[in-house]
């Protein structure tokens, strides 16, 4: 692998091949980020007109926008780096799911409410010190999305783990519910944190501050921290649940029905 | 008309928003005069209610109302909050399937918007003695009902785009008018709600001039969806003014200002130049300009039709209710854990205050 001081456009085919992680060159791993957003944003709008309380599907989409957001910016600037012509609709719509780069945890199913928050937690809580760090790194463009991103993210943040803190803390079937998400869902983050030296940032750092955050919030709201040791992965390198071919099915079927036209 | 001066002559909503606008520098400028020039405070419950009423003052939650005034607002309030979150269903079919990210997020957050919507029509309608709870009951109890326009489906894309001009446009048009309502919260909310759903209407107007203006296939889409939709919108204004029970007393109060076929009749003038803009064709062979009357002649809508889908029997009254009903069902343990864990906090706070 190259050294991190590497300027800017890394092709996808340097990848050192034995390498057990992706590395990520600016493409790859802005890619990568725009679709986590991408398909978070796509799971979240399904609450949409579902959620437990009026004021809660308001929160719901709210946090949905910010991600479609923050993935409009992401696969956006992903097609300029490329540099073959794809804008956000063409990275959006035309690929197959073999060819998405998000973590596996975005793509699991809703769930119920339970499941949704873990989700929505962890995923924050990987995406804010994320973001953070983005917002300082040396490319300018990534650094302005990471900037906006994070306060968007310190919202998710604080929203999901005031959930995790109700549900874990609330009554008997929403703490069992509650740590049963957590139980199911935590497998799934240690994908985020697979160590990649040359990206823009690099996910190993961003460990310690995620495992903080979730140890507190955990403990506050009377929940175990699982000890499993499975941890499935593969999103980064386009190997994905069985689920992630339905959700973008549905995303992408009108679009696809009608090649060429504008919208 | 009211202020028609403030807006573009080509703007989609027809001059609307500059009428929401006026209605909002009234309602200033009646606070501002105060009650106390034209209404006397001594007088009697009723008297000072009527003379409230009579000098275009706004009625506020601790006034003296009659009770038929009180209940004639819950009623009407309850079933446009109703109306808001039903209508999320419709729209909402489309947000995972919208065909670029740009049109994804416009209808994420119009769909949010709706929501916003209802939750602010039922803090206006809690201000009159009846909880949100309870309101919600009525609704899922089908004791209340909601605007029957969402009973029906949302089967293309080009669906969007029509809700948005023709049901956003009705709606606009039923309400503008009740940002002059007597009722000063109902009138407060009402000038938000007008303006985000002028936006609205913007927005799906502008789908359809896309689609109208894309392949074939997209135009076809659009024509298809302005057919299907075209009727159903204008028994939005409710059946003709012969037939409807509630008008009379309404108008008296200054809860409703205009009848249903005048706000029809307002809404069929202001589609046609907006269809031929488009480029698309309203469904009505009937349709043609009078010179006498200064106003198009078209053919009413099947009020038939629109009595079976009130009395529950259109194309998705059951789906409509029983998404709604599974919501709060499935989220019955989740506001429970919400209550417990605030009446935890509160507790804890009490032990450390004490």
């Amino acid at each position: 692998m190259s050294a991190r001081s590497e300027p800017v456009l890394r092709a996808p085919q340097s990848r050192t091949k034995t390498s057990p992680v992706s590395a990520s060159g600016p493409f790859e791993f802005t890619l990568a980020l725009g679709d986590d957003a991408l398909v978070a944003a796509q799971r979240l709008a399904e609450w949409t007109s579902r959620a437990p309380e009026m004021e809660e599907d308001v929160a719901l989409s709210n946090i949905a926008l910010d991600q479609l957001g923050a993935a409009r910016l992401l696969l956006t600037y992903a097609g300029e780096l490329e540099g073959a012509g794809r804008d956000e609709d063409a990275l959006a719509y035309l690929r197959d799911d073999r060819e998405f780069r998000n973590c596996l945890l975005v793509e699991l199913p809703n769930g119920d409410f339970a499941v949704t928050m873990a989700k929505l937690f962890f995923l924050a809580a990987y995406q804010l010190p994320l973001y953070t760090a983005l917002a300082g790194c040396g490319d300018e463009q990534l650094a302005a999305i990471g900037g906006k991103a994070r306060k968007e993210s310190a919202y998710h943040l604080d929203h999901a783990a005031l959930w995790v803190r109700r549900l874990g803390d609330g009554t008997g079937e929403s703490h069992r519910r509650m740590q049963a998400a957590v139980d199911g869902t935590w497998p799934y983050v240690h994908e985020l944190f697979a160590a990649d030296p040359a990206a823009p940032v690099d996910p190993a750092t961003l460990r310690a501050d995620f495992d903080a955050t979730v140890t507190t919030v955990l403990a506050e709201a009377t929940l175990t921290r699982p000890e499993s040791g499975w941890a499935p992965a593969g999103g980064r390198d386009g190997v994905h649940t069985e689920h992630l071919s339905y959700l973008l099915a549905e995303m992408q079927v009108l679009h696809r029905a009608h090649p060429g036209a504008r919208w | 008309m009211y202020g028609n001066d403030f807006a573009a002559v080509d703007a989609p909503d027809g001059g609307l928003l500059g009428q929401v606008e006026a209605a909002e520098a009234a309602l200033r400028a009646a606070a501002a005069r105060g009650r106390g020039g034209a209404v006397a405070a001594g007088a009697d419950p009723e008297s000072y209610f009527a003379d409230v009423i009579n000098a275009d003052q706004k009625i506020e939650p601790r006034d003296w109302m009659p009770e038929a005034y009180r209940r004639t607002l819950i009623r009407q309030i309850a079933q446009h909050a109703h109306s808001e979150i039903v209508g999320m269903q419709p729209e909402g079919n489309w947000i995972s399937r919208a065909p670029s990210l740009k049109r994804k997020a416009i209808l994420l957050a119009k769909v949010q918007d709706e929501a916003g919507h209802g939750l602010y029509l039922y803090a206006a309608a809690e201000t009159l003695g009846v909880s949100r709870d309870e309101l919600v009951d009525l609704l899922l109890s089908g004791r209340q009902k909601y605007s029957s326009i969402f009973n029906y489906p949302t089967l293309t894309w080009a669906d969007v785009g029509v809700v948005g001009w023709l049901v956003d446009g009705a709606a606009i048009v039923n309400q503008v008018p009740l940002c002059r309502c007597s009722y000063g919260p109902y009138a407060r909310a009402m000038i938000r709600v007008c303006k985000e759903e002028s936006f609205h209407q913007r927005q799906g107007y502008e789908i359809l001039h896309t689609l109208a203006h894309g392949t074939p296939a997209q135009k076809a889409m659009a024509q298809d969806a302005v057919d299907r939709w075209w009727y159903p919108s204008l028994a939005m204004f409710g059946p003709p003014d012969g037939d409807s029970t509630h008008s009379a007393q309404s108008m008296a109060w200054k809860i409703k200002r205009f009848s249903n076929d005048e706000l029809r009749q307002r809404f069929v003038d202001m589609c046609v130049q907006q269809a031929e803009t488009l480029g698309l064709t309203l469904p009505d062979p009937g349709l043609r300009w009078n010179p006498e009357r200064q106003a198009y002649d078209f053919t009413q809508p099947d009020y038939d039709e629109l009595m079976r889908v009130i009395s529950g029997d259109g194309p998705c009254n059951r789906q409509r209710m029983a998404h709604r009903r599974r919501a709060h069902a499935e989220g019955a343990w989740v506001r429970e854990a919400a209550a417990a864990y605030a009446a935890k906090r509160a507790r804890h706070e009490e032990r450390v205050a004490a």
